[in-house]
């Protein structure tokens, strides 16, 4: 198929619609709601289920309920919306159904503002809800990027029966780039849904889809059920970019549309003679610890950047293991960090390393 | 149990539903859930539905239902049972669909999510137990929790001037252009029971021919944490809920009505 | 002749007696000095003859302790002659 010009939120809704999705539930909230309204106008005419409802709270139990139906379902939402829908996350991560949920991050905290930001990190990979749990977290940096993992959030939403949260920035989500969709997948029908829904209990025994298990020894056997899987994700759906990171003596390390902008900080340092090489990671759960500890070993100096306060910074200093100095600089509630701003910090953490 | 031999004239006329799950239940002795959900397994049975009904239970204390009931079940978080049976009902529009919530969960905490769910009309079922109290979580306070009731968070009665007034749920559904049906029965003798059974079959009813919501609240007791027994509260709710929560229908469309009659 | 039967499932029951209370013909009590496997005092029938087969016990019942037989109505001449 050939490349087309797609704004960030249309595209991720489109992208969706083409990975099969069967029912959207959302609220309109900025920098997100595109997001919605491109799903309100294709999922009616494509005969699927389109749903405003009446808050987020409801839409991620609406999420829920048609998971434990089996069907393909997503919502999404904005920093402020996804804190109500927290409730929901923990209740779908204990009952082990499928379901995908986009956050298009805007600034925090309270109501904050609706420019870019990646305050929500912390929620997004530590804090999801109550309870001991996470998220697969994906984090494009491009509307390809994002388009691309937005099926692929569906595959591992399903192949692990867990909550995927795809979180973008509002400036990926406003952006427009030239793109390509992948070909429509046709819908699951719904004598095709697994053995585990609630399809109704014909000629066999009733599906019970819950979280309560009042037994410690009960509520412990889920827990270390959940916990096995969450290692088995960590094991195998690890990914990341790396860019000219082969010779690198000066590591950076920024994901989502930070992530891009150093790109091109590797290149203007390179230019200065300085050998940085970049890792961005893409899933921010798991975390691509491993590999940064590998690199660790190869550097002098580590250098995170994010559009918050440093909060991934604190999953690279684990993974260093204070191998090397971890140095960090951000910008938040709006501002995106620009090479020019960043080069410099790269150059002080060159000479404290020397 | 030894075998019983049935004289040839007899015929049976009440046995255990299949809807029902052979477990025992963990309700306190005299606890009209009980009575509820059989109500339920009947109806189901006799619309021989089954196999395509999912249900819902709220959090509270028939938060284990799905223990028993014969058929797929989920479990919300609280309150949120009406936006789960929603997204429930959407994707699965040839299955049945009903909530199963307390007072707490229904007229508090989902407030929102119930109100919005009649309101568009969507085609499941509740079925809505007012005991005017918080059961399982010890006797407190509920919305719908009567003027002057002492309850274990209002020690002194319940004060409308600081605690608000009991909520009239069936009233204020039923205004909502979303809802078929919705009615306030009550569980607390044998002719209310056979009406209640009658309102929840009717209730289903209407799901199955796609007319809208319908909901059937029903009075209920909760002799453990009112402190009486079960006949005594049977009477108690009797003499005092029903007067605050009148009985009848709130709602009922022509074509509710045209369905009734045509039975 | 009794013109009903009930059956009682007494490991279900909780010995709340609302059944007791509703009997028309008052034929039901409580058991007194024996106990259930929950540890209840059950239902159980005083006088089987004079069961109705009413059902009331079964319909105000919380835990479906009851399974409830009547006598047939006599067949008509016309139905019992085809």
């Amino acid at each position: 198929m050939a490349k087309e010009l797609w704004e960030g939120n249309a595209a991720i809704a489109e992208a969706a619609i083409r990975a099969g999705v069967e029912a959207f539930f959302g609220y309109p909230i900025t920098p997100q709601t595109e997001v919605l309204e491109h799903f309100s106008k294709r999922l009616p005419e494509l005969g699927r289920v389109f749903l405003q409802a009446e808050s987020e709270v409801a839409s991620i139990n609406m999420v829920y309920g048609a998971a434990c139906a089996g069907a393909r379902v997503m919502t999404s939402s904005s920093s402020p919306g996804v804190s109500l829908m927290q409730e929901g996350f923990s209740y779908i991560a204990c009952s082990e159904v499928p379901a995908v949920v986009t956050n298009i991050m805007r600034g925090g905290p309270g109501l904050g503002n609706v420019q870019p930001a990646q305050g929500d990190y912390f929620q997004a990979v530590k804090s999801a809800g109550h309870g001991d749990f996470h998220m697969i977290v994906l984090a494009p940096a491009n509307v390809q990027e994002a388009i691309d993992l937005m099926v692929l959030a569906f595959d591992l939403a399903e192949k692990y029966r867990t909550i995927v949260m795809f979180v973008a920035d509002g400036s990926i989500g406003q952006m427009m780039e030239p793109a390509e969709m992948p070909p429509m997948r046709p819908v699951r029908p719904p004598e095709e849904r697994p053995d585990w829904a609630l399809t109704g209990a014909q000629g066999r025994k009733p599906n019970i889809i819950t979280s309560l298990y009042l037994g410690a020894e009960n509520m412990e056997r889920v827990n270390l059920r959940l916990q096995a899987k969450l290692k088995e994700i960590a094991a195998n759906e690890v990914r990341w970019k790396e860019y000219s990171t082969e010779d690198a003596d000066l590591l950076l390390v920024a994901f989502g549309t930070v992530g891009r902008v150093c790109q091109t900080v590797v290149r203007e340092a390179r230019e200065k003679g300085l050998k940085v090489g970049l890792l961005r990671p893409i899933t921010l759960w798991p975390f691509p610890s491993g590999r940064i500890a590998e690199l660790a070993e190869q550097v002098r100096g580590v250098l995170v950047v994010e559009m918050n306060a440093g909060q991934m910074v604190e999953d690279v200093r684990l993974a260093v293991e204070g191998r090397r100095p971890v140095r960090f600089y951000g910008r938040m509630g709006g501002p995106i960090p620009l090479p020019d701003e960043i080069l410099p910090e790269m150059e002080k953490l060159d000479a404290e390393c020397r | 149990m030894a075998t019983v031999e049935i004289p040839a004239d007899m015929e049976l006329v009440y046995k255990y539903p299949e809807s029902l799950t052979e477990a025992h239940t963990h309700y306190c002795p005299g606890c009209t859930h009980g009575v509820i959900h059989r109500l339920i397994a009947e109806v189901l049975d006799e619309l021989g539905v089954r196999e395509r009904t999912i249900g819902i239970a709220p959090v509270g204390c028939s938060v284990l239902a799905y223990y028993y009931f014969n058929m797929d079940f989920a479990e919300a978080a609280h309150g949120r049972a009406p936006a789960m049976a929603t997204g429930l009902k959407r994707v699965s529009p040839d299955k049945v669909v009903f909530t199963y919530q307390g007072d707490g969960d229904l007229a508090a905490i989902g407030t929102a999510e119930i109100i919005h769910a009649v309101n568009r009309g969507e085609l499941f079922t509740t079925i809505f137990v007012n005991n005017a109290i918080y059961g399982m979580t010890g006797g407190q306070m509920a919305p719908t929790t009567l003027p002057g009731q002492v309850t274990t968070s209002s020690p002194y009665g319940r004060d409308v001037e600081t605690a608000g007034f009991p909520i009239h749920m069936a009233e204020l559904v039923g205004q909502l252009p979303g809802a078929a049906y919705v009615t306030r029965q009550a569980v607390l003798d044998v002719p209310g029971i056979r009406r209640t059974k009658k309102a929840i079959k009717l209730a289903f009813q209407t799901q199955l021919a796609g007319l809208g919501f319908s909901m059937v609240e029903v009075l209920s007791t909760c002799g453990t944490n009112w402190h009486m027994g079960p006949l005594e509260a049977l009477e108690w709710a009797k003499e005092h809920m029903v007067e605050y929560f009148p009985l009848g229908d709130t709602k009922m469309t022509d074509r509710v009505r045209a369905l009734k009659e045509g039975k | 002749m009794a013109k009903g039967m009930v059956l009682i499932n007494e490991d279900r029951c909780k010995g709340c007696g609302l059944c007791v209370s509703v009997c028309p013909v008052h034929i039901l009590r409580l058991a007194d000095g024996r106990f259930n496997a929950k540890g209840y005092r059950p239902v159980e029938v005083t006088d089987p003859e004079a069961c109705t087969g009413c059902a009331m016990c079964a319909t105000i019942c919380p835990d479906v302790v009851f399974t409830v037989y009547r006598q047939r109505r006599k067949p008509k001449q016309a139905a019992a002659t085809a």
